[in-house]
């Protein structure tokens, strides 16, 4: 039983991390480029979250749809502020570029007076409930973030599966210049890209927010979601859902029964075990390079 | 405007190519010789912090800027080398000898991260070294009888014999005749057949290989040299700061020393010094601006975060050579003076390498 609940846990902690690698998998496979600011746009959207709960008193599901849309603007804006401009130069620049947002937006939160520096609950209607199933003790916050995350990830695979422009990002993502040549017009898309990933890392801002707390370093959450989205091979975007579970349940299990200070490394010993054995990931495409 | 008129092919590969340059290093080097006698004794603190991290960011040069391998977790490399100079230092061993240990046990773990560099390349090596990063950083914390855990450990001063370094400028000294044999030792190697191979791997790996370079021996090289200077800059860093607790081999010393490298500007030895003057300088700057900013601006703790990320951002966006190609810039227009056209130094419109291979 025991066991069932560490990995229950882990996986709710899991799909946090599968949503934040969706956000890197989306980018990365539009523009291939590593966004380093994922986690601090998790923690705006968060922070965007509450004010919008508390300030003007919107219902909990409102709210996140608000806080939803008003990071896709921001990440559209961001897209088409700075890194549009630079975009061709070596990928190295743009990591660089999203290290630089990452900062800005922590340290501008940070500056907010009275609020930047605390950390907050969000009052989520669902909060401190359980569910007893049995010997089971089921956590509503957990099943919440692992509902919500089966439920996005059906969202997306109809996006992207049905939609016309869900097609048009696919095309550009495994060819730019072919799809640009068919009509697509490859730079907004990316914008939308990035909007999409804005959004989602919103979504996953707002589902930790009951687990943990809403404060200005929690971005760097986002750090771990790295290895999920190498495990899970790092342009696939099932990958990166199952990527994050595996990231998720290995910390919970390693927390449990590996000495102290194992649960905060454990992804990181994972993801170098990966890069050793398979580098590509468990859902990677394998290329071999031309001259 | 100056013509230099070659005669021999040894003045392509001469450390000062003109005159000029000997006088204006040569005063440079007098300068720094005389500091103690003309810096107070806060600013000679800041300038040893400054000679520090030049040294540590030469490290991360060759690796990022001469080598194009990208390492998100070179505080760990840091970290190594400042432990083991506070552990064999508090144990006795003889001051150049627990130096040079420091530098050898960081270059090893430099050649152990390196390994997994040959199978893997572009971000999913920045990912490996971060993860590499973090575990280090959990090893400083947990292995308490020799860090000292979260508790932190403090660091005699240096010693050789009965002499001990104790003073300010006496460290600073050490540190400035470190930092310039280590910025010697590059320059040579730079123009060595090593370091044209190293420039060679981060402009084409493959016609790197093409052309007989052996490309697991040089990224090897690369990692272990890094390591050992970023190691050398750790111990003196850990006589200076004179207590190391494990926070200050985090994740953010790792984004601030590549932020040291890529505002100084990539691929120039200069620009190691250039970013760490600006990583040293910048908080001053900050905190003498408070008295002029308003109290909502100015006394936030979030605001050095805000000014890092957006010089950043406006480097990367608008000087992508850094302060030295600005430096370059300005000294271009003055050596040809007249005839300075805007867009000498235009970035090439470029599309961008795939590193997904197909």
């Amino acid at each position: 039983m025991q066991v069932l609940q560490l990995i229950i846990s882990g996986i709710a902690q899991g799909c946090i991390y599968g949503l934040i690698a969706l956000g890197f998998v989306l980018i990365y496979k539009a523009t291939e480029t590593v966004s380093f600011a994922q986690g601090e746009l998790m923690m705006l959207g968060a922070f965007l979250g509450l004010a919008l709960m508390t300030v003007t008193g919107l219902p909990f599901w409102l709210a996140v749809l608000a806080a939803m849309a008003a990071m896709a603007v921001f990440g559209v804006a961001a897209e088409r502020a700075v890194i549009r401009p630079i975009l061709g130069q070596p990928a190295f620049s743009i990591v660089m570029l999203t290290f630089g947002i990452g900062y800005v937006a922590r340290g501008a939160v940070t500056m907010i007076p009275a609020i930047g520096t605390e950390t907050h609950t969000l009052p989520v209607p669902y909060k401190d409930q359980v569910w007893k199933l049995g010997e089971l003790v089921l956590n509503v916050e957990q099943l919440v973030v692992i509902a919500l995350t089966v439920v996005l990830c059906g969202l997306l695979f109809t996006l992207f599966r049905y939609s016309k422009i869900g097609i048009a990002m696919q095309a550009s993502s495994q060819n730019q210049l072919a799809a640009y040549y068919m009509g697509i017009p490859v730079q907004r898309l990316n914008g939308l890209v990035w909007g999409l990933a804005a959004a989602v890392a919103a979504i996953a801002g707002l589902l930790l927010a009951p687990i943990t707390f809403i404060h200005a370093n929690m971005g760097f959450i986002g750090l771990k979601a790295f290895p999920a989205a190498v495990v899970g091979g790092f342009g696939s975007l099932p990958g990166a859902i199952v990527g994050g579970l595996i990231i998720g349940v290995v910390e919970s299990l390693s927390g449990f029964y590996l000495p102290e200070g194992f649960k905060d490394i454990a992804a990181y010993i994972v993801v170098l075990a990966m890069l050793m054995i398979k580098p590509n990931g468990l859902f990677g495409e394998t290329m071999r390079k031309k001259v | 405007m100056r013509f230099l008129f070659k005669t021999s092919y040894d003045q392509d590969i001469a450390l000062a190519r003109h005159g000029g340059q000997r006088f204006w290093y040569g005063l440079l080097l007098v300068l720094l010789l005389a500091a103690p006698v003309l810096l107070q004794d806060y600013g000679l603190a800041q300038l040893t912090f400054v000679l520090i991290y030049g040294i540590v960011g030469l490290g991360l040069m060759l690796l990022a800027g001469f080598t194009g391998l990208f390492s998100i977790g070179h505080a760990a490399f840091l970290g190594v080398g400042a432990y083991v100079e506070a552990y064999l230092v508090a144990r006795g061993v003889p001051f150049p000898l627990a130096l040079a240990s420091a530098m050898a046990l960081s270059a090893g773990v430099g050649v152990l991260v390196g390994l997994p560099a040959l199978r893997v390349k572009g971000l999913y090596l920045g990912i490996a070294t971060m993860a590499f990063g973090f575990i280090v950083a959990e090893v400083f914390a947990r292995w308490e009888s020799v860090t000292g855990g979260n508790a932190g450990t403090h660091v005699k001063a240096p010693a050789i014999g009965g002499w001990a370094l104790d003073s300010s400028i006496e460290l600073y000294y050490l540190c400035l005749v470190l930092a310039v044999a280590s910025t010697l030792g590059i320059l040579n190697l730079l123009r060595s057949p090593t370091g044209r191979a190293f420039v060679a791997i981060r402009d084409s790996e493959v016609s790197a290989q093409s052309m007989g370079i052996h490309l697991a021996r040089y990224k090897t090289m690369s990692f272990a040299i890094s390591a050992a200077l970023a190691g050398l800059g750790g111990a003196l860093y850990a006589h200076m700061i004179k207590f190391l607790s494990p926070d200050q081999f985090d994740i953010i010393q790792s984004i601030d020393l590549l932020l040291m490298v890529v505002i100084g500007g990539l691929g120039s030895v200069h620009g190691a010094f250039l970013g760490a003057m600006f990583l040293i300088g910048m908080p001053q700057l900050i905190s003498a601006s408070k008295d002029v900013l308003p109290d909502a601006i100015g006394q936030a703790p979030g605001l050095k975060a805000v000014v890092y990320g957006a010089v950043l951002i406006a480097f990367v966006l608008f000087e992508p050579m850094g302060l030295y190609g600005r430096w370059l810039k300005i000294r271009t227009f003055f050596t040809i003076f007249p005839f300075y056209r805007k867009g000498m130094f235009k970035r090439q419109k470029s599309f961008q390498k795939s590193d997904r291979l197909r």
